[in-house]
């Protein structure tokens, strides 16, 4: 028995305390929106949100999650799809088959959150999730114009930078 | 088009598509943007839903002027679904802002004598094989949608307009819309096929243009149901293990070390070579696989390592006797005469697929019906093999088919995970059973990109022309594996794709005055099949590596050596130049940085890359910049198909640097991502994509790009050491 916050919901879940908050998330809570893509935190298609860090919720087992830690999942981020990495991913066309976004995106929101306007450096720290479509040079432009959006929001800009051109395509 | 019978069965497919989707859990498991009852909770509501009838079978208007199109190939990631639905809408002229897209189902195909053609999206075939029956879907609907409009206003249909599905009579300055008049277009006979005219692509309004993709918004906050996701009433989950070692057995296994734990898990054997254990949920029924005692027969693949499999393959390389796919004038003479002889030997391993969504199948199965729920590259292939599997005829079977997390070829024909859901199921009948792989299990049974070797030798005369160039393959055929008709004797064309004479499909871009091309095929124990580009990946790689080494040893710039062996080969030669010009060849770089180019040919387009490359004093690699060019005739959605040249690139990398499945003791070795590395951002180039417009075919673009990734890196390296590279991946690569 564990007793989990999950998007601002305290749940009661029945289950082995060893069982990875994945799992628990998925199979007792019912969200799919966060996935599996190797159990072993090499991926990060199901990180989510830990007390606002971004964690791989494979290799956490349920046990040592506290009621009072505060877990947000892909279906938490935003009741309206409007996150600013929302809006930067939807106005990119980021995603190809999409398995992977939602842990993209809640990685990238917690880097924003953390640093606003993150250099070239720590966007290639922070976005390390596997993406095997390969939607890695739209990802980086995405987080670049949601950091945009989020520094122009703040001072009360009038308009958001550009986005950034994805190249040459003629 | 047959649409006046198929019209008919409208009614029962609203009841089904609502339906299914509301036990799926809400309408989006079967990537539909809408249901056609938003306010229907149950399938008993949706039946008291008046129908609303199809205008074809491609096109359904709705009241409220929704659009939606049919779309009978899968979607993975790679577009088609957007490009498909583009095409039908260009011909349509409805708003473009009110499409939505459904898939029609295989069961409801083959009750309609196959209307909707063929399902299966591997190839790149997806948008080139059915655009033309789309667009005239398109266009037989927009006749029937004016023609009510002419009948209801008496006027002849020739004087009405039509823009964004309002249609128009200026003479009378009445307007109307397709949502209004879609009831009666349902009720008229389909246009005579004939009198159907197909825009010129020159005046497209909505192909052509980069129109952002339909399937976006459900996989930004976890709303898209992928098949992994399912939840069905009664549903349990099934969690398997296959023999490690490629054709050996399933002896016994021990269920009751496995009694009492939670979630009451059953084992069960699946078939010859596979047990699983089905419970409430897959976590549990996971560990208790891991903790099941099961028994195997390895056979005698267990004595298979990688260094018995390069020994096979190297045999081949010298063998007295190959295919020989083409052989014109006298190579080994000519090369053996020749003023300068280059030799080279080349080798590419065995690759996973590694869809970052596993293998999974849910199916449910009862003595009068068989259904699953699957990712899947072919619907009607898991039709087949869910009937087979079953026992049951096609027509008690249905397939629904949902979006992948990824598909690269492996979810094409083989169809095993289907045929393993039904074998558990049919155990537990009328409870829905939803089977997952491991990443484990996805590793150690994929259908692998085969293993191949290339020894290639070149004779140029003394001017440092071309005179002779032999290249032969020795490896693993994928025909042999699952179409040996295609494989008889050793005459597998397919294992060279790209060296092809033949133009249209993978045309060898070169002229070559003497020329020897042959296979050998030598098989091992490994299930291979097609992996995202299949054959040109490792073809590419010998082509274009080894022809950079005879432009070195003939003292010549890669690109104009190439040119002059192109000039019968002007498409081959546009994006060659289209791609040198935009990757300013020639022009001198930043200290350190060096380039590469490759160029080839698959899937009936045209590409050719240049990558910029630095490796510094300890060795390290770094990709700077990739410019991709690709000829695919008429371009659909230019925005996607830098998206699929983009995603080639990392694809193409991930297998440049790090890909590699190795085999010890008959297994394979790699487990999971730690083993088997992907790229990642911080390593992912900047990839300029150029189009090169000649709107003259329609070629394929999920694959073409992929192969010369590889070949313009391993070209830039060398140029950078100034030692030839000759063997993937490049992990082992001692830089300096």
């Amino acid at each position: 028995m564990a007793k989990l916050n999950i998007n601002g919901k305290v749940r009661d879940v029945e289950v082995e305390a060893d069982t990875p908050l994945l799992w628990v998330i998925r199979e007792q809570v019912g969200l799919t929106g966060t996935k599996y893509g190797c159990g072993v935190a090499q991926c990060g298609a199901c990180s989510v949100h830990f007390n606002g860090e971004v964690v791989r919720s494979c290799a956490i087992p349920v046990g040592t999650v506290k009621a009072t830690d505060r877990i947000v999942t892909i279906e938490g981020l935003s009741p309206t799809s409007s996150h600013p990495v929302q809006e930067a991913w939807l106005a990119l066309d980021v995603p190809q088959c999409g398995y992977c976004q939602s842990g993209q995106i809640m990685a990238a929101a917690a880097l924003l959150k953390k640093k606003p306007n993150p250099t070239d450096d720590d966007i290639d720290e922070a976005m390390s999730n596997i993406c095997r479509c390969g939607t890695y040079q739209r990802i980086r432009a995405a987080v670049r114009m949601a950091a945009g959006a989020r520094v122009a929001q703040a001072s009360n800009a009038s308009a958001p930078p550009k986005p950034e051109s994805r190249g040459g395509r003629s | 088009m047959k649409t006046r019978a198929a019209r008919t069965t409208s009614q029962s497919r609203r009841r089904f598509i609502v339906g299914s989707a509301t036990v799926a859990g809400g309408g989006l498991a079967l990537g539909l943007p809408f249901a056609f009852d938003a306010g229907s909770t149950s399938a008993a509501a949706a039946k008291t839903t008046p129908a609303v009838p199809e205008v074809n079978a491609w096109v359904v208007v709705m009241p409220d002027e929704r659009c939606v199109i049919r779309i009978a190939r899968s979607e993975m990631g790679q577009g088609t679904m957007t490009g498909l639905a583009q095409l039908v809408v260009e011909e349509l002229e409805c708003d473009w802002k009110k499409v939505g897209t459904e898939f029609p189902t295989p069961g409801e195909s083959l009750a309609r004598k196959r209307v909707w053609g063929e399902m299966g999206t591997g190839g790149s075939r997806g948008i080139r094989t059915s655009q033309d029956y789309v667009r005239k879907g398109g266009a037989a609907a927009r006749m029937m949608l004016l023609q009510a409009a002419a009948d209801q206003w008496k006027v002849p249909v020739g004087e009405l307009t039509v823009s964004n599905g309002v249609i128009t009579h200026s003479a009378s300055k009445r307007t109307t819309t397709y949502g209004k008049v879609a009831p009666a277009a349902a009720k008229l006979s389909p246009p005579d096929p004939a009198s159907i005219k197909l825009k010129d692509p020159k005046d497209w309004k909505i192909a052509g243009k980069p129109m952002k993709r339909l399937d976006t918004a459900d996989k930004l906050n976890g709303r898209q149901v992928y098949a992994i996701d399912i939840k069905l009433p009664g549903m349990r989950c099934a969690a398997i293990k296959d023999c490690p070692v490629f054709g050996g057995k399933l002896v016994s296994f021990d269920e009751s070390k496995i009694a009492g734990r939670a979630g009451s898990p059953r084992a069960v054997r699946v078939n010859d070579t596979t047990v699983a254990v089905v419970a409430d949920t897959w976590w549990r029924a996971k560990t208790a696989l891991d903790a099941l005692p099961i028994v195997w027969d390895e056979g005698s693949g267990a004595a298979q390592s990688s260094a018995t499999i390069a020994a096979h393959l190297k045999e081949g390389l010298a063998a007295p006797t190959a295919y020989p796919m083409r052989n014109e004038g006298d190579a080994l003479k000519a090369i053996a005469g020749a003023a300068k002889k280059v030799e080279a030997e080349y080798s590419t391993p065995f690759l996973a697929h590694a869809t970052m969504e596993p293998m999974n199948c849910t199916a449910k199965i009862t003595a009068e019906r068989a259904e699953c729920w699957v990712a899947t590259q072919n619907a009607e292939a898991s039709m087949a093999a869910l009937s087979e599997a079953s026992g049951l005829p096609l027509e008690k079977c249905e397939v629904y088919k949902h979006l992948l997390g990824g598909g690269f070829g492996r979810r094409g024909g083989a169809q095993d995970y289907v045929r393993q859901a039904v074998a558990i199921a049919k155990q537990f009948p009328g409870v829905p059973i939803k089977m997952i792989w491991s990443r484990e299990e996805d590793m150690a049974h994929d259908f692998y990109r085969p293993i191949s070797q290339c020894r290639a030798s070149a004779g140029l005369d003394e001017k440092g022309n071309l005179v002779g160039l032999h290249v032969r393959v020795s490896g693993q055929s994928i025909n042999a594996f699952l179409n040996q008709a295609a494989a008889k004797d050793g005459r597998d064309d397919r294992q060279l794709q790209g060296y092809y004479e033949k133009p249209g499909d993978a045309q060898l871009g070169y002229t070559v005055p003497n020329l020897l091309i042959e296979y050998a095929m030598r098989n091992t124990h490994v299930p291979v099949g097609p992996w995202r580009g299949v054959n040109t990946n490792q073809n590419g790689v010998y082509m274009e590596c080894f022809i950079d080494e005879v432009a070195r040893a003939a003292n010549a710039d890669p690109v104009e050596f190439r040119r002059a062996l192109m000039q019968k080969h002007p498409k081959h030669l546009a994006v060659l130049n289209a791609v040198a010009a935009k990757a300013d060849w020639g022009k001198p770089l930043p200290a350190g940085v060096h380039r590469g180019v490759a160029q080839f040919m698959g899937y009936g387009s045209y590409s050719a890359a240049v990558a910029e490359v630095s490796v510094n004093d300890k060795g390290k690699l770094k990709v700077h910049r990739m410019v991709l060019g690709v000829d695919c005739g008429h371009a659909v959605n230019p925005d996607q198909i830098a998206a699929q040249v983009e995603g080639s690139v990392a694809y193409g990398l991930s297998a440049t640097f790090y890909g590699e499945c190795t085999v010890e003791k008959g297994r394979i070795a790699e487990t999971n991502f730690h083993t088997y590395e992907i790229l990642r951002l911080k390593d992912m180039p900047k990839v300029e994509t150029v189009i090169v417009p000649s709107f003259d075919f329609w070629g394929g673009v999920g694959e073409p790009t992929i192969c010369v990734v590889a070949p313009a890196v391993m070209n830039a390296i060398t140029a950078a050491t100034g030692k030839p590279v000759r063997n993937l991946p490049l992990k082992h690569l001692q830089m300096v």
